[in-house]
């Protein structure tokens, strides 16, 4: 079903933000390939008739009332960040759109 | 950046015909976020409003906040959609440092409303049918502060800030059908419909609908095609159009932008692009390297939400009027010119006037009250015409005691700026005051009389058929009354002395 | 008197409460008994010996000022597994992405543990993320199986099953969202559970693949394991998929299963778990075990489920999809590590290059698997196919437990295999949990109880017990039966067989 090349996963990388190195782009084309061939066997039964499944327990309706739960303080938030200025997480410059 | 050539409006629809597609984000004004129960307030100190829920902290876990639900449903038939019996939320995921998971939870092919259609009035009052392909239920993110560079904007910044305290605010995504038809009218109907949706918002009571502030946001899509011709042309997405007039330009503009592209001979580039509030204009935003690819699947954190037909036709019994109907009603049923209604409505007056009119007041002067003096008051005072300290009760009493002869206009003048200023209602302001006209024709005799003989020469006007000279008289009483006399009452006297 | 890390977590509380021992003594003695061995081991990521301590003394001035103990396990120690967050401690998933952070929140099943003050000694190695089935994928080194320390421990919840067979905790919680509390349970001799799924909050779970993980209790005894299950699990209002209905009792259960009766207890031995494949010692110790449930009284039922042998194909689909989009958030913006910050480069490199220095190769793959399997293009191919077969299975299982109460299965195909000699073979790895995934897919009760050691190389082998979703009572009393049985013919428990570290 599937020969997944070096551009794809080079492509598969940048939409996971992962900057892999060139060995890893041999490595993982070649290890996809085994798995998404043997994986892909779930399709000799997956037929129009089946229904997919997406949650194993069938539960609906699991609602919270809009009530106010204390959160953390803005240190507390800020505790884990590898940088953080003004109360506020510090990151690199953003290039990307919003979306 | 060179500007864009455009074409003349006119030319423009002599040659094509304008499609456009609204996509409206509207933040819900629940107590608590869409999935955490975090205080959902516009502002306050960075990153207070969070909890490792909308921060997406490891092992966090979604709860849906029911009454974001119930507002999406009362939206949803609001718009006349159907209410999907059984719907999930998705993942959307794509990377971008002011979303804490690097996904949002969203919906996609299984929105909680569909298929419906908001029909808004144009300033002729034409009534036009907008198709509402959805209204779904999503999160919205933090924001970023662009630091260093020269225009603390995203480009040229040398890093940013972020504060999450806006992360997890419940929003409800509206999007339209594509709207064809509207020919030259299509800027218009954009800004019409979006005028409507912030009404039909804050008669739900759903949200602020501040567009100043992003609680509501408007993305406007629009394309080209030649005359004639079936197909859509390429779109452009022109992103946060952030007030009802810019909606209008940033139409009007793009229509303008993508005729000079097309009639040159050229393509338009499917694009997202900014709308510059400045000069109108829109602007290509930074080419995207990757094509989008958001890899959608149902949020398994979160459980499928199958509203019931009951839950439902509950919800439908406490939706207000259309808009639009509403107005058509109170225009035909007040008698209202299209200014009056205009003024009615740009003034926010309309549901006090209603109030004033249900508490026994007649449509005229209830409407006069508060289009004007009232209007006037709240101008002066910096506040909104609902806040003033003046209940529809107390303005209809005020036009009752006129009515009953009690009270003067300028009288009751004061008597409203004293209610207003917290002196109390009409009644006690009158009491405290000792206001009062004068009505007992007595005491306003020897007043008319002391003015006759003060101006004789007025006195032989008047005898001399010069009725109008009587206002000088008028006046003179009036004065020497305070104000507190009946100004027709003494003009009856004056003219009765001078026969 | 037995030395104090041997008991069973039931006998250490039973003296605790009585007063015949201290928690502080006995939280001293599984110290001790740590820092003794766990070199060889490598069970613990981080030990906790002052909060430990503080929560045994808590329970020791309880008992003296003769308050009834807060649960049935208060003051046993007990070995959490790294995936689940505490509060003021350390929580690294065994990722060098998360190495040094520490949550500003408990999760659910620590504060459960912190209500029934049962004594949490620290927090055990897994595979990164919990992803494998050896443990060698921990960032900070693999866990060695005390049976043989060539060889692993089970994954991803080694660190867990190992702390059990190495008598350095009584107790211990494990995740399972493959497999990753049986599978370990099977190669140390030791006891796992895997909970219904959404019996036991995720609330502080980090996260894998969200429809599958489900945590649970990990011990030495079927009794022990119910003890602890009793306390983690019960509805939590802040997981959406929690089971909002009673905890099944399931105490009580293998109470009653070990008073050795399971008569009028139908089982159900799935045919497509043996054969091909299969280690033979692994066999011949699955099929005495179903001799001896018989000799309990129980009807012996061969039942097919046929859509099983896409259990695993499926799984790697699910599993991996939902990963790619839960460790999204690791992106070094607000917690965990960053590199290449260095004033030029943008937010989206020093995403891809923390990632890419965070992340090791298990988790690499899986995440790159599940960007492709969910793909625009591929969705329906993959994930969509996936989440059928996952109602096939669920479909299968009805049926069969249309004619039998439990099921049965080896737990795992092989015994425990070499350090290394599976690492470098993603496949070969992941059919460790070949048997142990359908209950995951269907949300199902599954145990693993050791039956024995296999007699080919003379390590422990698993018996795998399943059952409905909700009915986790009933895999309690045929495990607690079969294990009473077991021991009974042996004259001893399998962990006395054990070789001294
Ligand atoms: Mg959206
Ligand atoms: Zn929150």
């Amino acid at each position: 079903m599937s020969t997944i090349s070096r551009d794809e996963v080079a492509h598969l990388a940048k939409l996971a933000r992962l900057a892999v190195t060139e060995d890893e782009l041999d490595l993982f084309a070649g290890q996809l390939d085994v798995i998404l061939d043997a994986v892909a066997k779930v399709s000799e039964v997956a037929t129009d008739d089946v229904p997919p499944t997406s949650h194993a327990v069938p539960l609906t309706n699991v609602f919270r009332e809009d009530e106010v739960r204390p959160g953390l303080t803005q240190e507390q938030a800020l505790s884990g960040a590898p940088a953080a200025e003004e109360g506020r997480f510090r990151v690199p410059r953003i290039l990307g759109e919003e979306q | 950046m060179t500007a864009a050539t455009l074409l003349p409006y006119d030319e423009v629809l002599a040659r094509f015909d304008p499609v456009l597609g609204l996509e409206v984000h509207v933040e819900l004004n629940t107590k608590t976020k869409m999935f955490c129960g975090c205080v959902n307030e516009f502002g306050g100190e960075p990153n207070t409003h969070v909890c490792p829920t909308c921060l997406g902290l490891p092992g966090s876990l979604p709860v849906v906040n029911g009454k974001g639900v119930e507002s999406a449903i009362r939206i949803g038939l609001a718009l006349n959609c159907q209410i999907a019996e059984w719907c999930r939320f998705a993942r959307k995921n794509y990377f971008y440092p002011d979303m804490p998971k690097n996904f949002q939870t969203s919906q996609y092919d299984e929105p909680i409303a569909f298929d419906g259609y908001l029909d808004v009035m144009l300033d002729d009052g034409e009534v036009f049918r907008v198709g509402i392909e959805r209204a779904h239920m999503e999160e919205d993110t933090g924001k970023s502060l662009h630091v260093g560079g020269a225009t603390g904007r995203i480009h040229g910044a040398e890093h940013s800030l972020l504060d999450y305290n806006r992360a997890g605010v419940p929003l409800i995504e509206i999007v339209t059908k594509p709207i064809e038809g509207a020919g030259e009218r299509a800027p218009e109907v954009a800004r019409a419909y979006v005028t409507a949706l912030r009404e039909l918002m804050l008669a739900l009571g759903v949200s602020d609908v501040r567009m100043d502030q992003g609680s509501m946001r408007c993305d406007a899509n629009v394309s080209l095609r030649p005359k004639g011709q079936q197909e859509f042309g390429t779109r452009t997405e022109t992103k946060n159009v952030n007030s009802l007039r810019s909606v209008e330009r940033a139409v009007r503009y793009e229509m303008q932008r993508q005729a000079a592209v097309l009639a040159d001979g050229g393509t338009i580039v499917q694009e997202t692009r900014h709308f510059q509030e400045a000069d109108g204009s829109t602007s290509p935003g930074r080419p995207k390297e990757t094509s989008e690819d958001y890899r959608y699947f149902p949020e398994p954190d979160l459980v499928p939400i199958a509203p019931s037909r009951e839950w439902v036709e509950e919800l439908r019994k406490t939706l207000p009027e259309p808009p639009w109907k509403r107005r058509k009603r109170i225009q035909e049923e007040w008698q209202l010119t299209d200014e009056e209604l205009r003024d009615l409505f740009n003034t926010g007056a309309v549901d006090l006037v209603a109030a004033t009119v249900d508490a026994g007041a007649p449509v005229a002067e209830a409407r006069s009250w508060w289009v004007q003096f009232l209007t006037q008051q709240a101008n002066a005072r910096e506040v909104e015409l609902a806040e003033l300290a003046i209940t529809p009760k107390q303005v209809a009493r005020v036009i009752e005691l006129i009515a009953e002869g009690k009270l003067t206009n300028k009288l009751a003048r004061q008597v409203v700026e004293a209610v207003l200023d917290g002196e109390g209602g009409p009644d006690e302001v009158i009491e405290a005051r000792g206001l009062q006209v004068v009505s007992d024709d007595s005491a306003l005799l020897a007043a008319v009389d002391e003015a006759l003989a003060a101006q004789p020469d007025v006195v032989e006007k008047i005898r001399g058929g010069k009725v109008q000279a009587a206002g000088a008289i008028v006046g003179a009483v009036m004065k020497a009354t305070r104000g507190q006399a009946d100004a027709k009452r003494v003009r009856e006297l004056v003219l009765e002395r001078c026969k | 008197m037995t030395d104090v890390i041997r008991m069973t977590a039931a006998e250490v509380a039973a003296k605790i409460h009585a007063g015949e021992l201290s928690a502080v003594e006995v939280t001293q003695a599984h110290l001790d008994r740590i820092a003794k061995v766990d070199d060889q081991i490598k069970a613990f990521l981080h030990v906790d010996a002052e909060g430990a301590l503080e929560t045994a003394r808590k329970v020791d001035a309880d008992i003296a000022a003769g308050k009834a103990p807060a649960s049935p396990l208060a003051g046993v120690p007990l070995a959490l597994k790294d995936v689940l967050t505490t509060e003021g401690v350390p929580t690294t998933c065994g990722s060098k992405t998360l190495e040094g952070w520490i949550p500003p929140y408990d999760s659910t099943v620590r504060r459960r543990l912190r209500e029934a003050d049962v004594v949490v000694l620290g927090k055990t190695n897994m595979d990164e993320f919990a992803m494998g089935s050896s443990t060698e994928n921990s960032a900070f080194g693999p866990t060695h199986n005390p049976w043989d320390t060539t060889r692993v421990p089970g994954g991803s919840g080694g660190g867990s099953s190992a702390s059990l067979a190495a008598f350095e905790a009584p107790l211990a919680i494990g995740t399972d969202t493959g497999g990753s509390i049986r599978q370990p349970a099977a190669v140390t001799g030791t006891v796992g559970v895997k909970p219904t799924y959404g019996s036991v909050s995720r609330y502080g779970l980090v996260a894998f693949s969200s429809s599958l993980d489900q945590a649970g209790p990990c011990a030495r005894t079927v009794l022990d394991a119910a003890l602890l299950h009793e306390i983690i699990a019960g509805h939590d209002p802040l997981d959406s998929t929690s089971i909002n209905q009673p905890v099944p009792p399931v105490v009580e259960a293998a109470k009653q299963g070990m008073s050795g009766d399971l008569s009028g207890v139908r089982v159900g031995v799935v045919t497509e778990f043996q054969g091909e494949g299969y280690q033979p010692g692994v066999l011949r110790s699955f099929e005495a075990a179903v001799q001896q449930l018989r000799d309990l009284g129980a009807e012996i039922v061969e039942v097919s489920c046929p859509n099983f042998r896409y259990a695993l194909p499926a799984y790697y689909l699910i599993n991996p999809s939902e990963c790619s989009s839960n460790l999204a958030r690791f992106d070094a913006m607000r917690y965990g590590l960053r590199v290449g910050d260095d004033g030029t480069r943008s937010a989206e490199e020093v995403m891809s290059l923390s990632r890419e220095a965070g992340f090791g190769a298990e988790v690499k793959r899986r995440i790159m698997i599940g960007t492709y399997a969910l793909s625009a293009g591929y969705y329906d191919a993959y994930y969509g196919s996936a989440q059928k077969v996952r109602t096939l299975i669920i479909r299968d299982f009805e049926a069969a437990y249309q004619q039998v109460d439990v099921l049965v299965s080896p737990t795992t195909p092989t015994t425990a295999f070499k350090i290394g000699e599976r690492i470098d073979d993603p496949m070969a790895m992941y059919v460790a949990d070949l048997c142990t995934i359908p209950a995951n897919l269907a949300g199902n009760a599954a145990l693993s109880v050791p039956s024995g050691l296999s007699d080919d190389d003379g390590l422990p082998v698993g018996l795998q017990v399943m059952a409905p979703a909700l009915a986790d009572d009933r895999m309690y009393r045929v495990a607690a039966a079969y294990e009473q049985a077991r021991d009974a013919a042996a004259g001893r428990t399998v962990l006395d067989q054990i070789p001294e570290l």
